[in-house]
Formats: structure tokens, C-alpha cells, sequence
């Protein structure tokens, strides 16, 4: 062996009596409170357990936790407390509990696992609860007495009474009354009752339910009364939850058929590949967030005017070469439109894949809006639902208050008439279909947060679309508004008793039958634009 | 007698020369050739000269109802399907205890989800005549009932399109689900024999193309012998000018109805015939894009003149059965291709073709029912 050799072992013991003394001066207390723990006899366990809760040290719920979780090892030799970070095999890696750094592998043999019986880790897990309540965020607290609600046991109602006198924020004091009147309810008192009423946790719901099959006659009287209230805002949250996802369908209804109101309502026009005008916007969405990885947020930006533009350009595409042909016979338009999204459709699936490609959704577009326990909205449809009025908005004012707009009635209403005022009838033709095709485009962007961006994407919507336009009456924005928000309300009221699909085709069979007896639609055109 | 009128024309002669030539010629061609011979057609393509005669047959039902009446309905697809599920369900019931359960009278996909009994509008379909004219009378009758509500209240042109086509969609999801009955998104299949022929065998092939044949001559001269009646010439006048029409003092909704009544019918036989010759029905045929389909055939054939029609079903489903074998993508690209080019290009399709050509020759030609106008919809 060479003398490097031989001198490092002994240098590294030099450096560590260096250390030593002066890591044992800063860590003294919690050095002091693991070794306690780990020492500590059977009967002083518990005092040990609790000193180290008490001492206010920001490690303490790691060690408890470790502890609870057979986690807290004493190595043999050196009596050193470590906690296990994988006890997987046979050699264990550790990590100092005061430092947090990792000490490498050891064999278990060299461990000795501090031990702790069932009692104990009972105790142990209300402790650990209590002890989140004291961190600072309010966030934190607030799911820590959530976890509470139903899991209160005798040891915590004096620590949590405590507790609630000292929480100045209302929200989080009120999840801790709920979980000790929850306690105190399963316990038999009666007065307790009053706090549950009209709480929508499901543990509150589920101590009533069990207060009134097995508690005594007043108990079971007052709580069964209690429960009532309950059942009724339950309802009522229950209807706003339907109306909440009928609403979220609507307006994805009326994104897909607001384009679809102004070439086929206004123009005359039947687009039959409107859909693939959706299918592009999607796509192009798809396509930015390929362009920048990682941004998801900004790529959904960027794409709002990509795909407008890409769909305007498509649907300008399509009005200059076959559309402008067909003027005045609307089924042969029917038919050439339909040749066109066949040719689209296959086009992205030969240039792109017939699989399905899956749009990443931005953080602050997912997740849900609690509104209550019982009630919360999923924030992608609430932006959806959102966005949908805001196109519907622009449009209106695109339509009523521009000189664009008032160009586009001049025209549909009497195309002689209004070329003799001076304004270019193709121009605006090709404006207003450019203007639905990117609304359409847009329509995509928003769908691809909410389903999967395929070639049928669109084929799935344009037979919803053109029965949203109808029904509402053609030619009238609002008329589309209101029938894709009350079709998409029916079905999923239809749905919880009928079925996705039986709901469905009722809502068809209703609006074939509806366009009998109305053949213009809920809102009818009236005065000269009716005789367009 | 107006069945007899369509007989002594020349075209309608022609046509049915033609139809029963192919006829004769692939059924020697089939029986006097040993197989391998340069000139044996093959069982396989028997079959598939069949299905084209289908299609053909449906083609002639569409044409009927968009050339000579003006409604271009997108849902004829659902009275073929409806025919074809007729169908289905008499050789379903044929098959007996010879499924894959052995049930005597539950077909296999009952037996599979559990159902004890046999639902009530199952009854009646193991006899052959109660299944035949179940063929006619169930998309005849959703016809009536659905055309009686929509030309009562003038629902025409592209509202009725669209209605149409959501019906059909309708049907569509309806028939995918397994509640109702139809064997969900398997649909009816797995057949064994057909009024106690074996299926499968070459001699009943041969002989449903031969009726498929015949049920399109048929066919052909009753559209023909309604085209060329006093009932036709109003048909006629209601698609020019339907207003005009009705102040004439036609009940132009009668007239609708009872064109939209056989036209359906005649979509159900087109469908029942279907049905045993390519082996499976399901719920696929309601889809909306195949009932569109059928009306780009009409459209390539050239609308009202019927035999376009024909012309038009078999030349796109040849196209088809080539390009899915040799390039499958291209096929969708060529078949949009198809729909844009007929609409923009050939107005009056193959038939209109023909027509020029012979009106070249001599000008003389003048045929009143031919060449629909749209002249509503253009004032």
C-alpha cells in the first residue's frame, strides 16, 4: 500500500473531529430529541414523540413521519439516529435526519429500527395533523383540516379546540368546527346536529346518515332534519352542475355553428366542410404547439389568430374555386362542399396521421373552480364557455356595427340593389365567407382543449352544427345562441336517465319534429329579409 | 295501363336490352366455363356485380326523388338499411340452432347478452313472406310518416336535405346500441341460407344476381311508368315550381308523399337484396357519408333520366373495388375529387354527355322531363 493510501483514511478522520464539535453545537436540539426517542423506554416513548411535536423545530413532522412509517433507524455502531430513504434489498440508503443529506447504503444489518407500536402511530397521525394546521399557508392549512373532517378521535378534540380559538382565518376554522361537530356527532350529541345541517361534505352527510340509522330517537329526529337540508342544497347544486355542463356542451354547439350561421344563415351558402374548417383550426393549434414545445400557454395564444387566419384562407380557397360557381343552387353546393371536406379530411390524414393527436392543455386551463363540496367546474370549460360568448360578442358587433356588416345585409338582402349602390358583391362575398371559415378556425382552437384533434373531428360536428342553425332560425345570430345553449342544456338533462346516445337522438327526433311544425326556426327572419 | 307505357319507349327498351344481356352473359360465363378458362367469371365477381346492381337499384330510388321530384334527400341510405335489416333478421332466424350457442330461437348476440326471450318485433321474421314485405313496409312507413309530417308543412330544399340526413344519423346511433335489439355495432351476420338455399354456395349467388337483376328492371320500369304518367308531369312541375303548382290546384304534398313512398320501398328491396350477397348488415349503411355518396352517383350519371343513374352507382362502385385495392388513400381524394368536379363541370352528367351527342346528330330531341331546372330557387 502506498502512503496516499494509508493517509487518507486518517485524513478523513482528521477532518471529521474538525467537524464534529461544531455540528454538534448548531444541531444540539434535535440531535438531542432523536437520540431521547430513539433511548427512550416503553412508557417514555410517547413523551419523547410529543417533545419533539412541541419543539417547534421545521424538521420535526419529516422525523415523526419517518417514524410512523418504520423509517427511523439507529446504525449499530455509532448509535447515530438516520432516516431510511429506500429500505428495498439488502443495503439500505440513509440520510442524515438534521442535515437532510444522503449518507450512501448500508447493509441492514448494521440498522436498528427505532420501533413503535400500533397505539402510538394512532396517536402519531392526529399529532402530525395538528402540526399542519400550524404551518403558515393557508392553502396547506385548509387541506390539512380537510383531511381531518371524519378522522377526529378522542386524543385531538383538546388540541383542536385550541386550535380553532387561535385560527384567524374563517375558512380554515370552519373545516375544524366541521370535523369536531362531525366527532361530536358520531359521539351521540345532539347539539352537534346544528353545525352539519346543510353541509355538503360527504363525511358530514355520512355521520347524519349514521346518526339517524343507529342513534337514539332525538338524535336520529334532529339529525334526519338535518339531513334534509342537506339533500336539498345538494339538489340544488346537483341542477347547477347539469346546468353547468349543459351550458359547457352548448357553447361548444354554438362555437361550431356560429360560423355555420354566417355562411349558411346569412350567405345562403351550405358549407358541408365546415366541420374540416374546425378540424383545421384544431390542427393548427396542434401544429404551434409542435413550433413550441413547452409553452403551451403561449402556443394556445398564438393560435387563437393562426387559426383564424388558417381557416379564413381555407374557406376563401374553397369559395374561389367552387363555391362562386354554384351561386344560387344551393344543393349542388351541398354536394361540391362535401366533396371538399372529403378531400381535406384525407388530406390531413395522409400529410399528418389518421391517429389522433393529443393537444397539451395549459396549466392555468386545467384544474377545476371549487365552488362548494359538492360543486366545482373544470376551468377548461369554463374558459371554453367563456370564449364562446366573447366570439359570439365580436361577431354581433362585426355584424351590426361595421361598415362590413351592414355591406353583408345590403347584400344578402337584395344582391341588384345593393351592386348599384356601389358595393362589390364579390368582395363581400368572399369577406363574409373568409369571416365564417375563421370562425370556425377558431371554434377548432377551443375544441382541442376539450376533445381529441383528429381527421373526424369535424364530421362529428357539422350534422350538430347545421341542426343548431336551423333550429334557431337562419339568418338570426341570436337564434343560434340560444338553440346551441338550449340544445346542449337538453341533453344533459336527457342524459342521467336516458344515456349519452339515447339523449341524443332524442334531442335529433325533437328538432326534426320541431322544424315541422316551425320550418323557420325558434326565431324566424321577418320583413324583407325573409324574402331573400 | 301506365306500367305498360315504359315498355313500348325506345330507351326504356335499350336499357332493359342492355340490363338483361349482361344478365344472361355472366350467368353462361359463370356456368359454361371451366374455371381458369380466359372468359369464366368468377362466383366472387357474380357477387360483386350483384352488390353493384344494389346499389344501382338504390340509385334509381334516389334519382326518382331528386331528379323528378326535387328533393334531394341525404337519408335514403336508412330505407336501404332498413330493408337490409329486414332481411337480416328473416336469415338470421334461418339460421336456427346452427349458431354458435345452438339457441333454437335466440340469435347468438341475444343468447351472448343474456336475454331470455325473443323481442316482440322479432316475431314473424322466420316466415319468408312476413320478412318480404316487411322489406317494403317499414321504410315505406317511416317514409310516410316522416315525409307526411315535412311536406304538410313545406319543409323543402335544403331544410328537408338536412332533416334527412339527421334522420338518418339518428337511426344510426340508435341501431349502434345493443339495447335495441339489432345486434349493436355488429349488426346481423353470420347467415346460412335463404328460403332453404345453402348461402354459400355458388348456385344461390348466381341466383340472387339474377333476381337482383330482375328487381332492377323492375324497378327501373315502375320509376319510369311514374315519370311518364299525369302523376309524373306534376311531380315534375312541383320540382320546377312548386308554388305555381299548388295554385294550379295540385296537392303537390300528395304527390310527394307517394313519389318519397316508393322511392323508399324501393331503397328497402335494393338493401333487402343486399343484404344476403354481401353477408353482414350493420349499423355503418345509416352513416350519412354513404347516403351522400349515392347522391354523387345520381349526380355522376346525370340526374333525372334514371338509367344515368345506373350508370352512375356502378361506375363510381367499380372506381371504388380498384382504387381501395390499389391505392386505398387515393380513394377519398378521388371520390371528393368526384363530387366537385360532377357539381361545378357536369351539371347533367354522364347523361347529359350523351345527350349533347345526340342532340348533335339530330335536333330533334325534345324531352320536357329531362333537365331540372331550379327556377324557384334562382328568382
Amino acid at each position: 500500500m502506498s502512503i496516499p493510501g494509508l493517509l487518507r483514511p486518517l485524513l478523513c478522520l482528521l477532518v471529521l473531529l474538525v467537524q464534529m464539535p461544531a455540528h454538534a453545537q448548531q444541531e444540539d436540539k434535535g440531535q438531542a430529541l432523536l437520540q431521547q426517542l430513539a433511548e427512550a423506554s416503553r412508557s417514555d416513548v410517547q413523551a419523547a414523540v410529543v417533545a419533539i411535536a412541541e419543539s417547534g423545530d421545521s424538521r420535526a413532522r419529516d422525523w415523526l413521519d419517518a417514524y410512523g412509517n418504520n423509517r427511523l433507524s439507529v446504525i449499530k455502531d455509532t448509535g447515530k439516529v438516520v432516516i431510511v430513504t429506500n429500505n428495498r434489498g439488502r443495503d439500505w440508503s440513509i440520510q442524515d435526519p438534521l442535515t437532510g443529506d444522503s449518507l450512501g447504503e448500508m447493509s441492514r444489518r448494521e440498522l436498528d429500527r427505532i420501533s413503535i407500536n400500533n397505539a402510538l402511530r394512532t396517536q402519531l397521525a392526529s399529532l402530525l395533523a395538528m402540526m399542519d394546521l400550524d404551518v403558515k399557508d393557508q392553502k396547506r392549512r385548509y387541506e390539512a383540516a380537510s383531511g381531518l373532517l371524519g378522522e377526529v378521535d378522542a386524543s385531538m378534540v383538546a388540541p383542536l379546540q385550541a386550535r380553532i380559538e387561535k385560527e384567524q382565518d374563517s375558512d380554515v376554522r370552519g373545516r375544524l368546527e366541521l370535523a369536531l361537530a362531525i366527532y361530536r356527532v358520531e359521539q351521540g350529541d345532539v347539539e352537534a346536529v346544528s353545525v352539519l345541517s346543510g353541509r355538503l361534505h360527504p363525511e358530514a352527510r355520512a355521520a347524519l346518515n349514521n346518526a339517524v340509522a343507529t342513534g337514539e330517537p332525538a338524535m336520529a329526529a334532529a339529525a334526519s332534519e338535518a339531513l334534509e337540508t342537506v339533500e336539498q342544497r345538494l339538489k340544488i347544486n346537483r341542477a347547477a352542475e347539469t346546468l353547468y355542463f349543459g351550458l359547457s356542451m352548448g357553447s361548444v354547439l354554438v362555437l361550431a355553428a356560429i360560423g355555420l350561421a354566417i355562411t349558411f344563415g346569412v350567405m345562403g351558402v351550405i358549407n358541408m366542410a365546415h366541420g374540416e374548417l374546425i378540424m383545421l383550426g384544431a390542427y393548427t393549434t396542434w401544429g404551434i404547439q409542435q413550433v413550441l414545445p413547452g409553452q403551451p400557454g403561449l402556443a394556445l395564444v398564438l393560435s387563437i389568430p393562426a387559426g383564424f387566419l388558417v381557416a379564413a384562407l381555407a374557406g376563401i380557397a374553397i369559395e374561389r374555386s367552387v363555391i362562386q360557381y354554384l351561386k344560387g343552387r344551393p344543393l349542388e353546393t351541398l354536394l361540391a362542399t362535401f366533396g371538399v371536406s372529403l378531400i381535406l379530411q384525407q388530406l390531413v390524414r395522409t400529410v399528418i396521421s389518421p391517429l389522433n393527436r393529443t393537444v397539451v392543455t395549459p396549466e392555468w386551463m386545467s384544474g377545476s373552480l371549487v365552488i362548494n363540496d359538492a360543486l366545482s367546474l373544470t376551468l377548461n370549460r369554463l374558459y371554453v364557455l367563456g370564449f364562446a360568448l366573447v366570439v359570439f360578442a365580436g361577431l354581433m358587433l362585426i355584424m351590426r356595427r361595421t361598415r362590413l356588416g351592414l355591406e353583408v345585409r345590403a347584400v344578402t338582402q337584395n344582391r341588384a340593389m345593393a351592386r348599384s349602390m356601389g358595393i362589390r358583391a364579390t368582395r363581400v362575398d368572399i369577406m363574409t365567407f373568409a369571416l365564417g371559415s375563421g370562425v370556425a378556425g377558431l371554434a377548432g382552437v377551443a375544441l382541442s382543449q376539450l376533445t381529441n384533434v383528429g381527421p373526424n373531428l369535424g364530421q362529428n360536428y357539422i350534422i350538430d352544427s347545421f341542426m343548431v342553425v336551423v333550429f334557431g332560425g337562419v339568418g338570426n345570430l341570436w337564434g343560434t345562441l340560444v338553440a346551441g345553449l338550449s340544445l346542449g342544456t337538453i341533453n344533459q338533462l336527457l342524459e342521467p336517465w336516458a344515456g349519452a346516445v339515447l339523449a341524443k337522438i332524442i334531442v335529433l327526433v325533437f328538432i326534426i319534429l320541431f322544424i315541422q311544425k316551425r320550418p323557420r326556426g325558434l326565431f324566424p327572419q321577418k320583413g324583407r329579409a325573409a324574402e331573400g | 295501363m301506365w306500367l305498360k307505357r315504359p315498355l313500348q319507349e325506345r330507351s326504356t327498351q335499350l336499357f332493359l336490352g342492355i340490363l338483361f344481356a349482361a344478365l344472361v352473359l355472366v350467368t353462361l360465363a359463370n356456368l359454361l366455363f371451366p374455371e381458369g378458362h380466359p372468359l369464366h367469371v368468377t362466383t366472387y365477381t357474380v357477387t360483386l356485380m350483384g352488390k353493384y346492381l344494389c346499389y344501382a337499384l338504390l340509385a334509381v330510388a334516389v334519382d326518382l326523388v331528386w331528379g323528378y321530384l326535387g328533393i334531394l334527400s341525404l337519408g335514403h341510405g336508412a330505407f336501404f338499411a332498413l330493408g337490409g335489416y329486414a332481411m337480416g333478421m328473416y336469415l338470421m332466424r334461418q339460421i336456427g340452432d346452427r349458431g354458435v350457442y345452438g339457441d333454437p330461437v335466440l340469435p347468438d348476440f341475444m343468447v351472448f347478452l343474456n336475454w331470455q326471450e325473443l323481442p316482440w318485433y322479432w316475431h314473424g321474421f322466420d316466415m319468408a313472406w312476413f320478412a318480404f314485405a316487411m322489406v317494403l313496409l317499414v321504410p315505406g312507413a317511416l317514409a310516410l310518416v316522416f315525409g307526411w309530417l315535412a311536406f304538410r308543412s313545406r319543409v323543402t330544399g335544403v331544410y328537408l336535405s338536412i332533416i334527412t340526413q339527421a334522420l338518418t344519423f339518428a337511426l344510426m346511433l340508435a341501431f349502434f346500441r345493443n339495447e335495441m335489439g339489432f345486434g349493436g355495432n355488429n349488426g346481423l351476420t353470420d347467415f346460412r341460407d335463404i328460403l332453404g338455399f345453402n348461402l354459400r354456395s355458388d348456385a344461390t349467388r348466381l341466383g340472387l344476381f339474377i333476381a337482383t337483376g330482375i328487381a332492377l328492371a323492375i324497378g327501373y320500369v315502375v320509376c319510369r311508368g311514374i315519370v311518364t304518367s299525369k302523376l309524373g308531369r306534376v311531380s315534375i312541375a312541383c320540382r320546377d315550381a312548386e308554388a305555381r303548382t299548388r295554385f294550379l290546384g295540385y296537392r303537390v304534398e300528395r304527390v310527394q308523399l307517394f313519389v318519397f313512398v316508393v322511392s323508399a320501398m324501393l331503397a328497402g328491396v335494393a338493401g333487402a337484396l343486399y343484404v344476403p350477397q354481401v353477408g353482414i348488415i350493420n349499423p355503418s349503411e345509416f352513416s350519412p357519408i354513404f347516403s351522400i355518396e349515392v347522391v354523387v352517383w345520381v349526380a355522376l350519371g346525370g340526374r333525372a333520366t334514371l338509367y344515368g343513374a345506373v350508370i352512375g352507382a356502378i361506375l363510381v362502385n367499380y372506381a371504388k373495388t380498384v382504387f381501395t385495392g390499389v391505392m386505398p388513400d387515393a380513394w377519398l381524394f378521388a371520390l371528393g375529387a368526384l363530387f366537385v368536379i360532377v357539381t361545378v363541370f357536369l351539371p347533367q352528367g354522364i347523361a347529359g354527355l350523351i345527350k349533347k351527342r345526340r342532340k348533335a346528330d339530330d335536333d330533334q330531341d325534345n324531352d320536357p322531363e329531362a333537365e331540372p331546372t331550379n327556377r324557384e330557387a334562382t328568382a
